[in-house]
């Protein structure tokens, strides 16, 4: 296709079939196309690899710009690491289903707490009332870890703490964990999820202002770079922007511009980029449209590589890795006909895989009803188990590539996000976009855009828009068990009456001196850990300090 | 829209979140949807409690509240939301909820005195018409 008159030749060939062929064809019979974030031509050709260079744009896997993969060998080396989300009522429920997990093959961890240790409350305070152990596990203290993770594998559970105002108390529990099980730090393996900004704009678990909650966010990377070197730092994630219901383009744009703002305080910290920068990990949405998806796995990887090296002057190759996580579009699940949501599932572990992602959760058929049962979320991992083996897709290290469509994909997902990036950032940077409520706006524009498309019946949704009958759906949900509140609290007390009180006064007020300077709060955090302070206590104190954050309103 | 364009005011909805969940999509899709069928929507924000739903719900006075939970604290929350809105407002304002809510829940929640309960897939339209049905004209 280097010679013009080749291209020229074919763009006539390819203008006569449409003309001839494929028009008359659509005039006879044509059905509606179905709505798309990007805009997509009918077929493609090699027309579309116009100027693409391999060498410089695609690369070998595990080589600059890393669009094939960010290992040489990919999955030919290791799969992927299955890792579910799980976590619910008590510690004790939570470890007995960690270790099931763990026996049925699962490679690594995903904690899920529940909403008021996320936002640093006991589970004995008002506000956490009706939510103790309901979306996740409840986690007071330093006890409570040691529950969840005492006699597991340590050093293989690599657990993903999804965390993010209260990030540095997740971490600061787990450090004390693998130092009581004689664990040494630089052994320890794992992520902290971390990510405020996105909570901000689509997860609404943030507590304080955005600029404290920045600096929170850059403590635990700061602590990680300095102790504890196999952990990921920080988990970025365009997943929830894209549940908030925004468009892939926006998804891998916030996600990205959050990173850069994450990168720039680092630097701003006196940090070297080579330092933090292989610690910073991803976690993107993979919806059941397989290429798109795979495309933008692709796409990132690109980006993510140039961003490092061009912008940052990254030297290490691991520097340059967009490492990602990925997980499937929850929000696409339906209630309706929910053992439909196992094929969706499928198709969306497939655009992971496909995409080249180091993990995948899959969502259980029964996410759009209730938490997952154990029996849903077996058949959610078996899924990943039979695609791993038996679909083939992880036996050719990029399948994709080179194919005509997915190609020219990645090329105008990757120009399309940095035209929004250069936007986001004319506009003054995302804490601007946060604090001016822009980002939500845009999100919520690009959701009800969406909904419209869904009851206006343009995008069809099985079983929910078309193809619909009335039959309940017969199967068994969790529920979640009352009684397990009030031995929750009965341990906090207890926690509370029998622990060194002075030690814990004397560390929450270190937390209060440094909090109001300019310390990194991991260390003394980690002492009132050490001491069975609560996450409430914690937590307290940065609230009395910093304050709590109120969001515009809409 | 036709229904709505007849009334001599606007019906003004308050859209509540109540608890510590901060899933809110669902929430200002509706806030878009009810505006655009011309009514007055009042958004509480995120992690309120019920006596600050109930307290909001008589100041702006609104003629409906529409109740979004995400998290699977429901059964407590709208329980509170419902007592309290019986003392202070004599159950004169009408609660919808919204959210994932399993079927034998939204049982529970229908005699609490909840009038409609809406789950995930459920067109926007349907849910302005219900709030049309249920606030005189």
């Amino acid at each position: 296709m280097d010679q013009p008159y080749e291209q020229s030749k074919l763009q006539q060939a390819k203008e006569r079939w449409e003309a001839e062929r494929l028009d008359p064809a659509l005039a006879k019979v044509s059905r509606p196309r179905m709505p798309s974030d990007v805009k997509q031509q009918r077929l493609y050709t090699p027309l579309d690899g116009d100027g693409r260079d391999y060498e410089n744009d695609l690369g070998f896997p595990g080589q600059y710009p890393y669009t094939r993969g960010v290992q040489p060998s990919m999955y030919q080396g290791r799969l992927w690491t299955m890792r579910q989300y799980a976590g619910f009522g008590t510690p004790e429920e939570t470890h007995e289903r960690f270790e099931y997990l763990l026996n049925q093959g699962q490679g690594g961890l995903l904690v899920a707490y529940d909403l008021p240790t996320q936002l640093g409350f006991d589970s004995d305070d008002d506000r956490a009332k009706g939510e103790v152990g309901v979306v996740g596990v409840a986690v007071d203290s330093l006890a409570d870890m040691e529950t969840i993770f005492s006699g597991l594998p340590l050093e293989k559970a690599s657990p993903s703490l999804t965390m993010n105002a209260a990030a540095n108390v997740a971490l600061a529990m787990y450090v004390a964990v693998a130092e009581k099980e004689g664990v040494p730090a630089e052994r320890i393996s794992g992520t902290t999820q971390n990510d405020i900004l996105k909570e901000f704009i689509a997860r609404g678990t943030q507590v304080f202002p955005p600029r404290d909650s920045l600096r929170l966010t850059v403590d635990v990377i700061e602590y990680c770079t300095a102790n504890l070197p196999r952990w990921n730092a920080i988990n970025i994630c365009g997943y929830h922007v894209r549940e908030a219901g925004s468009t892939l383009v926006q998804e891998v744009a916030f996600a990205l511009a959050n990173a850069i703002t994450y990168i720039e305080a680092c630097l701003e910290r006196g940090m070297d980029v080579d330092a933090f920068a292989p610690r910073l990990a991803f976690n993107f949405s993979a919806s059941a449209n397989i290429f798109q998806e795979a495309a933008k796995f692709r796409a990132t990887r690109r980006m993510w590589a140039r961003l490092l090296q061009d912008r940052f002057g990254a030297k290490q190759a691991a520097s340059l890795m967009f490492r990602t996580g990925a997980g499937s579009a929850g929000s696409t699940l339906t209630a309706q006909q929910p053992e439909n949501n196992i094929v969706r599932v499928a198709l969306q572990a497939l655009s992971g895989i496909l995409g080249g992602v180091q993990s995948f959760h899959s969502a259980s058929f029964d996410e759009a009803l209730a938490i997952p049962t154990e029996h849903s979320a077996l058949v959610a991992l078996r899924t990943q188990q039979v695609l791993a083996h038996e679909s083939g897709a992880a036996e050719v290290i990029d399948p994709l590539g080179g194919s005509y469509y997915v190609e020219a994909l990645t090329d105008q997902i990757e120009a399309e996000v940095n035209l929004y990036i250069a936007q986001i950032e004319a506009d003054g940077g995302m804490l601007q976009a946060i604090e001016d409520g822009r980002a939500q706006a845009q999100i919520a524009e690009a959701s009800f855009a969406q909904q419209q498309q869904i009851d206006a019946g343009e995008k069809v949704m099985v079983g929910v828009n078309q193809f619909q009958d009335d039959s309940d759906p017969k199967i068994e949900l969790h529920r979640p068990n009352p009684e397990i509140v009030a031995a929750q609290i009965a341990k906090l007390q207890q926690l509370r009456r029998e622990r060194d009180n002075g030690a814990v006064q004397a560390a929450l007020v270190r937390l209060e001196d440094e909090a109001r300077g300019d310390g990194n709060l991991m260390y003394p955090i980690l002492e009132a850990v050490r001491a069975y302070a609560t996450i409430g206590e914690i937590c307290g104190v940065e609230r009395k300090v910093f304050g709590e954050y109120q969001a515009a309103s809409i | 829209m036709s229904m709505a364009t007849e009334r001599k005011t606007p019906i003004r909805v308050l859209i509540a979140k109540p608890g510590l969940d901060g899933h809110d999509r669902g929430a200002k899709v509706l806030a878009h949807a009810m505006r655009e069928a011309g009514m007055e929507v009042v958004y509480s924000g995120l992690r309120q409690t019920p006596a600050m739903i109930v307290n909001i719900a008589v100041e702006e006075d609104v003629d409906i509240i529409c109740v979004s939970i995400m998290s699977g604290a429901h059964l407590t929350l709208f329980a509170e939301i419902m007592e309290l809105l019986r003392a202070e407002a004599g159950e004169t304002i009408p609660v919808l909820g919204g959210g994932i809510i399993p079927a034998q829940d939204i049982v529970t929640l229908t005699e609490m005195g909840v009038r409609e309960v809406f789950t995930p897939g459920a067109p926007m339209a349907a849910i302005t018409a219900c709030i049309e049905g249920l606030v005189p004209a």
